[in-house]
């Protein structure tokens, strides 16, 4: 008896932490105000934060929040892919293009974007809750090619403003492009009849723009702030040596890029360097004060600015700004270029209504299944009803902490996977109470009959919840395939609640069933039909 | 006391008529469609529009305009729930993002679109096949799975190998009804076989494998505790004690599925309804398939009696 009573005692404890846990907004922290002053390090609106010696890090830290997929709450997932043939590039570039992405998404100011290197070739990007799905797609694809230009002989600066230039960075670009692409025709890709058709556009239209100046155009549309530059305008060269202007920089030498208000209260750019990038400019910027440079963005000059001082680690661009232009300048800045033309291989848009819809019709519908299962039990086995239904409560409790903790992304697939294992957990008491009726009926007082019921229903537990597991671990795999990622949350709540299951129907529902009959002994002795018999 | 297993040709009989049913229905898809199923775009790759318009306007002829606009004339148009939703379903091939957005803002020259109603999704070709390769794979490792946890359930029992080949005769059988159910829903309904129907296949396999060793285990227990008893009598009994732990598992769980599929989300009822069958049928089987065959083996009736003498009693049954 002592030890159901001790096994109750950490079941509630635990059970009253999961409670906790699955509540909304799960909040807790010691640490001290003044560790929030700065803009960087924002007071977290939940989760776990404990700061014993005061340093302003968690010693310990847990970031309890729910995290839901796509197709709850809307938004943006597409699969983009290198369309470059392999070896035209090292998985590094890929990993840059990677966080070129990061960097322009982050900058979109949606929460919870995910950008991640798959395979060799491939870029996933999940954007829940985007707002704008399409703007979205076109700043991630965007190849942006961000360049600081050497304008020190240019004499009529502002005439270039808004229109295309030619310079060494994008030839240099365009003789790798090409290269590859003579490759790529080298090796005919084994693509399926439905491709073809889109692969065969995509080669034509860059068979056409087979200069370096339309390339770039196409790749990306011109940013807001700039006129409009015809597509097929090549660009300029120099005019006083006659060759590609001069790229001192592109942006991947950026290291941040902010739009803020000067002293005048006009609105400028402050940037920063990356010490690669200070190691170019700064020399660059020391031999040109006070002559012009130019910042130009897929071959667009964006701007002019004079260059005031020698800048090693960062510097200011002012110039008329609006607030609207100096943010998008700055975005552009952020965004820098990626480093691999990709394309969208596979995508999916979410209405975020749609999702919240489905969502609450399957939590309704989970909750009514809970409360059919929870009656039924209680009719067909009474006492150990009890036990059994309690145990399924702190078995949804464990469960949807589990899901804040661990933590695991919901999607209608995982919330039918966990439904699913409300299911199997309800089999499991299922069993037990089964083989304790029978050998309750065979004769045996009530004690020995639950615990020969546990004892004798566990190897039928444990193969039918091992078999679910296996299959699920095979699940887990197929749906670590890009196109059937849904399938991997099924599997992966599945096969959570398996597992608790092992724990709740054994161990939970045999302490609540013995602590109730120890409790209402005298009552249960003679009326055997309270025991479901 | 009743015998359950006495009619197993009328078992047998039910659920080859069912069986051939989808097969027939398979084979006259594969001769009219050229394919057994319909594939979604999960395996073929193309894309998948549900639009959710806020007025009347759109119909299935305007919106097939704005598809062959684009090249896609042979686009699959539905209509979704009730007329006065406005909501339509279109399947097409692939589109880029920019055509894609395009297709989208002509659909809303038609009727103003609900976007944040809709959705959209595209699979490539290339990752279609990647999904099916998997898939392949995937179906076989489970194969290999549910067959290895056969050979470890039964390994230290007499006659192992009868009862795991019963065992997966039921499970073939479950995967045939369940498809049969598919192919059926596919004719009336439209349905396609995608990514999670594979999901549902597989976890009835697995329901399967579970309810006939269930059931298996407790043949095993009784027949040294009632020697001398026709093998028949204990495999009966046997199921008569298993039965109320099934049938009460059953009821459980389908009150959690008729739930989801009443008041759950569309893509999901597919996908819930096939799991569903799968379950019906992996506990039907182990009742009504396994346990017979059993019998049926054991008094080497056809087709066991190709592969054995007959025993020297002759059948109780007339």
């Amino acid at each position: 008896m002592r030890g159901h009573v001790r096994w109750l005692i950490l079941i509630l404890l635990l059970t009253g932490f999961a409670i906790w846990v699955s509540l909304p907004n799960t909040k807790a922290s010691n640490v001290t105000d003044s560790c929030y002053n700065t803009t960087d390090n924002l007071r977290p609106d939940q989760g776990i934060h404990l700061d014993f010696n005061d340093d302003c890090k968690d010693d310990f830290g847990l970031n309890v929040k729910q995290v839901y997929g796509l197709d709850i709450i809307g938004g943006l997932r597409v699969l983009l892919q290198a369309d470059l043939p392999a070896g035209a590039y090292t998985v590094e570039d890929l990993r840059n293009a990677a966080n070129n992405v990061n960097r322009r998404v982050n900058a979109l100011g949606v929460g919870e974007a995910t950008v991640q290197v798959q395979g060799s070739n491939r870029i996933l990007v999940e954007l829940p809750g985007v707002k704008d799905p399409q703007q979205a797609v076109d700043l991630i694809q965007k190849t942006a090619l961000l360049e600081f230009v050497d304008f020190s002989d240019v004499t009529n600066v502002t005439q270039y403003v808004g229109r295309k230039i030619l310079t060494d960075a994008q030839v240099q670009a365009e003789q790798a492009r090409a290269a590859a692409e003579a490759e790529s025709t080298a090796q005919p890709t084994a693509e399926g009849t439905q491709q073809v058709s889109a692969d065969a556009t995509a080669e034509a239209t860059q068979a056409t723009g087979a200069e370096a100046t339309a390339e770039a155009t196409q790749q990306a549309a011109p940013p807001a702030a700039t006129p409009v530059t015809p597509a097929d305008e090549p660009g300029v060269p120099n005019p006083t040596t006659g060759q590609p202007f001069h790229t001192v920089m592109t942006g991947s030498g950026l290291q941040s890029a902010v739009a803020q208000l000067d002293q005048s209260n006009k609105w400028a750019i402050r940037f920063e360097l990356t010490s690669e990038g200070g190691q170019v400019f700064g020399p660059f910027t020391g031999s040109a004060i006070g002559k012009p440079m130019a910042i130009v963005l897929d071959g667009v000059v964006l701007s002019a600015p004079t260059i005031q001082a020698r800048l090693d680690t960062g510097g200011t661009i002012t110039g008329n700004f609006s607030q609207d232009e100096a943010s998008t300048l700055a975005l552009q800045l952020r965004s820098g270029s990626l480093p691999i033309p990709l394309r969208v291989v596979s995508s999916q848009t979410v209405g975020a209504t749609l999702g919240q819809e489905s969502v609450n019709l399957s939590i309704r519908a989970g909750i009514v299944g809970v409360i059919i299962i929870l009656s039924f039990m209680l009719i067909n086995y009474r006492v150990p009803g009890i036990a059994a239904s309690l145990a399924l409560l702190v078995f949804i409790v464990l469960n949807l902490a589990m899901f804040k903790i661990i933590p695991i992304t919901l999607t209608l697939p995982a919330i039918v996977g966990f439904l699913i294992s409300i299911g199997t957990a309800v089999d499991g008491n299922i069993l037990i109470f089964e083989r304790m009726r029978e050998e309750m009926r065979a004769g045996r007082d009530m004690d020995t009959a639950v615990d020969e019921g546990f004892t004798r229903a566990w190897s039928s537990i444990r193969d039918s919840n091992l078999s679910t597991i296996l299959i699920s671990a095979v699940l887990f795999l197929f749906g670590q395939t890009p196109g059937a990622s849904q399938v991997s949350g099924f599997a992966v709540t599945l096969a959570l609640g398996l597992l608790l299951n092992l724990f709740t129907a054994i161990i939970v529902t045999r302490t609540f069933l013995h602590i109730i009959l120890a409790i209402t002994r005298g009552a249960i002795k003679d009326r055997h039909w309270l025991m479901g018999v | 006391m009743y015998s359950l297993v006495q009619k197993r040709r009328l078992y047998y009989g039910f659920s080859l008529a069912i069986i051939a049913i989808g097969i027939v229905i398979m084979i006259y898809s594969l001769v009219t469609r050229g394919t057994a199923f319909e594939l979604s775009i999960d395996f073929k790759g193309g894309s998948i529009y549900e639009l959710k318009f806020t007025q009347p306007g759109a119909n299935e002829d305007n919106i097939r305009a704005v598809f062959a606009n684009y090249g896609d004339s042979t686009a699959t148009i539905q209509r979704l729930g009730d007329e006065t939703e406005n909501r339509w379903s279109v399947r097409a091939s692939f589109h880029e993002e920019a055509e894609k957005r395009q297709i989208l803002d002509d659909l809303n020259k038609l009727a103003p679109l609900d976007r944040s109603l809709s959705q959209d999704e595209s699979v490539s070709a290339t990752v279609g096949q990647e999904v099916t390769r998997a898939a392949l794979f995937a179906v076989l490792v489970a194969a290999l799975v549910v067959t290895s946890f056969i050979v470890l359930a039964f390994r230290s029992v007499p006659d192992a190998f009868r009862y795991g080949v019963c065992a997966i005769i039921a499970m073939i059988h479950d995967v045939l009804i369940v498809a049969a159910v598919q192919s059926v829903m596919g004719i009336i309904f439209k349905w396609e076989v995608d990514a999670l129907f594979l999901t549902a296949m597989l976890m009835v396999v697995g329901f399967s494998v579970q309810d006939t060793i269930v059931l298996f285990d407790r043949i095993r227990e009784n027949i040294p505790r009632h020697l001398g008893e026709p093998y028949e009598t204990i495999v009966n009994r046997s199921v008569l004690e298993t039965i109320h732990r099934t049938l009460t598992t059953q009821i459980s769980v389908f009150f959690v599925m008729i739930a989801i599929m009443l008041f759950g989300g569309a893509s999901i009822k597919q996908f819930v309804f096939i799991l569903f069958c799968g379950l019906v049928t992996g506990s039907y089987s182990s009742i009504f398939i396994a346990v017979p065959l059993l019998v049926s083996w054991e008094k080497r009736e056809f087709p066991f009696s190709l592969f054995g003498k007959k025993p020297e009693l002759k059948s109780v049954e007339a």
